[in-house]
C-alpha cells in the first residue's frame, strides 16, 4: 500500500495530541497521523526531538511528504525549527486553526493527496468555518462551477445526528473518489469543512449535485450513503 | 588582534552555562514578572544540557560548537526560547564557516543569528523581545568591522549594545510574546530575552578576552 501524505500534529499537551490523532484516525483510518505534543518529560510544552523524531519517522516508515500541524505559539516555533535543521521540501507545516485544519488534512490525505493536496485543504480550515453558516469560499474552486448537466437529487437526512464530523467525513472521502464535482446545499461535497459548517442535523433536508463524467455513479454512491444513516439508526 | 577559534568558542560556551547558572533565580523573576516564569530555569537547563554533549562530541570548529548549541537548545530550552536561540546559533554555526573569526566574521555571525531571531519570532524593535538587544549587538559589531578593529572588539562593542539593547526594553510594553498578553502591565519590566541574551554576548566578549 503506498503511505501517501503523513501528518505530525505538535501540540502543547502530550494528552492534546493524541486525543486529535484518535479523532483524526477514525476518519481517515488510514493516514500515518502521529502525535508529537508535550515536552521530553511529559510536561506541558513542546520538543523539538519529539517533533523531528515524529517527522523523520514518517518518511522513514514510507510516507512521500509530512504535513505538519500545530495548536499556538512556540509549538509552531519549535516545528519551524524542525523543519529548517531538516531541510527536506518533503515536509511542510501548516499554521492554520489545530483541530479543523488536522481533520481537513486528514480527510485530504486519505483521499490520496499529496503534499500540495493535503497542505491546501487544512488551508482552508481557515475559510471554511470564517463565514459562519455561510460556508464562505468552501464551494471557490470546487469543482462543481459548471451547473450545465447537473444531476440533483433531494432526500432527508435520516441518521439522527445529522452531519457532524464522521458522517461529514465519509461523505466528503466518497465524494472525492469519483471524476465528479459533487456538492451538497450548494458547498463542495468533497470538503469535510465545508459539509460541517453546513450544520445539518438529524431530518434536514438536502439537495445533492453532481456534474463531470462520473456525475452519475458519485450521485448514487453519496446518496446511498447518505440513506444509511452512517449506521447510526 | 587575535582571531577568534575553536578554543574560544569553548570556553565561551563554558562560560554561558556558568552565567545563565548563575543568573537563574534572576532570570526566573524577571519572566515571573511579565512571563510565564520559566525562563531562568529553561536557560539553566538547555545550557547545563550543552555542557553534557560538548565533552562527548568534541566539536572541532567554531561552527560544530554553535550548531552543538543549537540543536541542544531546541531540545531542551522549552517555551519560545528553545527555537529562538537554536534558530540563532543554528544560522550562526552556517555564517561562521571558517577556522577563527575576524571582526566581520563575528559581525557576520552576530547578523545571521538576529535574522534567525527575527525569521522564528517575527519580532522587531521595540516589541520588548530579544530583539532589542541583538540588533543593537549586531549593528555594533559592524561597525568595529568596518573602521578595521579585532574580532574581540567586535564582541565587546556588541556586548555593551546589548546590554544597553536590554535596559531599553524596561519601559516598552511588550507587543510579542506572552508578555504582550499584559498590554501596560509590562511596562517596568526587563524582557527576560533580551536580558539573557545581553549575558550571552557579556560572556561571548570575556572568552575573547575583551
Amino acid at each position: 500500500m503506498s503511505v501517501g501524505t503523513a501528518l505530525v500534529l505538535v501540540s502543547h499537551s502530550a494528552q492534546l495530541a493524541a486525543g486529535l490523532v484518535e479523532v483524526a484516525a477514525q476518519m481517515a483510518p488510514d493516514v500515518d497521523i502521529r502525535a508529537a505534543g508535550g515536552t521530553d518529560d511529559g510536561r506541558v510544552g513542546t520538543s523539538f526531538d519529539l517533533v523531528e523524531q515524529a517527522v523523520t519517522g514518517a518518511l522513514s516508515a514510507g510516507a512521500d511528504a509530512v504535513v505538519v500541524l500545530t495548536d499556538l505559539g512556540s509549538a509552531t516555533l519549535t516545528a519551524e525549527s524542525v523543519l529548517e535543521m531538516l531541510e527536506d521540501e518533503r515536509v511542510r507545516l501548516v499554521d492554520a486553526p489545530f483541530v479543523e485544519a488536522t481533520v481537513a488534512a486528514a480527510v485530504a490525505a486519505q483521499g490520496g493527496g499529496d503534499l500540495d493536496a493535503v497542505v491546501a485543504a487544512a488551508g482552508t480550515a481557515v475559510t471554511g468555518f470564517a463565514g459562519s453558516g455561510e460556508a464562505g469560499g468552501a464551494t471557490a474552486g470546487g469543482p462543481a462551477a459548471d451547473d450545465g448537466g447537473a444531476r440533483t437529487r433531494s432526500l432527508t437526512l435520516v441518521n439522527p445526528l445529522g452531519l457532524h464530523a464522521r458522517p461529514a467525513a465519509t461523505v466528503a472521502r466518497t465524494a472525492a473518489g469519483f471524476d465528479a464535482g459533487v456538492t451538497i446545499n450548494g458547498v463542495d461535497a468533497a470538503s469535510v469543512l465545508a459539509l460541517m459548517s453546513l450544520g445539518l442535523t438529524g431530518g434536514a433536508e438536502i439537495e445533492v449535485s453532481a456534474t463531470g463524467p462520473q456525475a452519475e455513479e458519485a450521485l448514487a454512491a453519496v446518496v446511498a450513503e447518505i440513506e444509511s444513516g452512517f449506521g447510526e439508526t | 588582534m587575535a582571531d577568534l577559534g575553536i578554543d574560544w568558542a569553548l570556553s565561551w560556551v563554558r562560560a554561558a552555562a556558568a552565567t545563565v547558572t548563575e543568573h537563574r533565580e534572576h532570570l526566573l523573576d524577571l519572566d515571573r514578572a511579565i512571563g510565564d516564569g520559566d525562563h531562568g530555569e529553561n536557560m539553566y537547563r538547555g545550557f547545563t544540557a550543552v555542557l553534557g554533549k560538548l565533552d562527548a562530541a568534541e566539536p572541532s570548529t567554531v561552527g560544530d560548537v554553535l550548531k552543538l548549541v543549537a540543536t541542544t537548545l531546541m531540545s531542551t530550552v522549552g517555551g519560545a526560547a528553545g527555537p529562538l536561540y537554536g534558530t540563532a546559533f543554528l544560522r550562526g554555526a552556517k555564517a561562521a564557516d571558517t577556522d577563527a573569526l575576524d571582526a566581520a566574521g563575528v559581525a557576520a555571525v552576530l547578523a545571521a543569528g538576529l535574522e534567525g531571531i527575527v525569521a522564528r519570532g517575527k519580532a522587531e524593535v521595540g516589541d520588548k523581545t530579544m530583539v532589542d538587544a541583538w540588533t543593537p549587538a549586531a549593528a555594533a559589531a559592524q561597525q568595529v568591522a568596518d573602521s578595521g578593529g579585532s574580532a574581540a572588539e567586535a564582541l565587546r562593542a556588541a556586548a555593551d549594545a546589548a546590554r544597553a539593547g536590554a535596559e531599553s526594553t524596561d519601559p516598552l510594553v511588550a507587543r510579542k510574546g506572552r508578555a504582550s498578553y499584559l498590554g501596560e502591565r509590562s511596562a517596568g519590566h526587563r524582557d527576560p530575552g533580551a536580558e539573557s541574551s545581553a549575558l550571552l554576548l557579556e560572556t561571548a566578549a570575556s572568552a575573547a578576552g575583551a
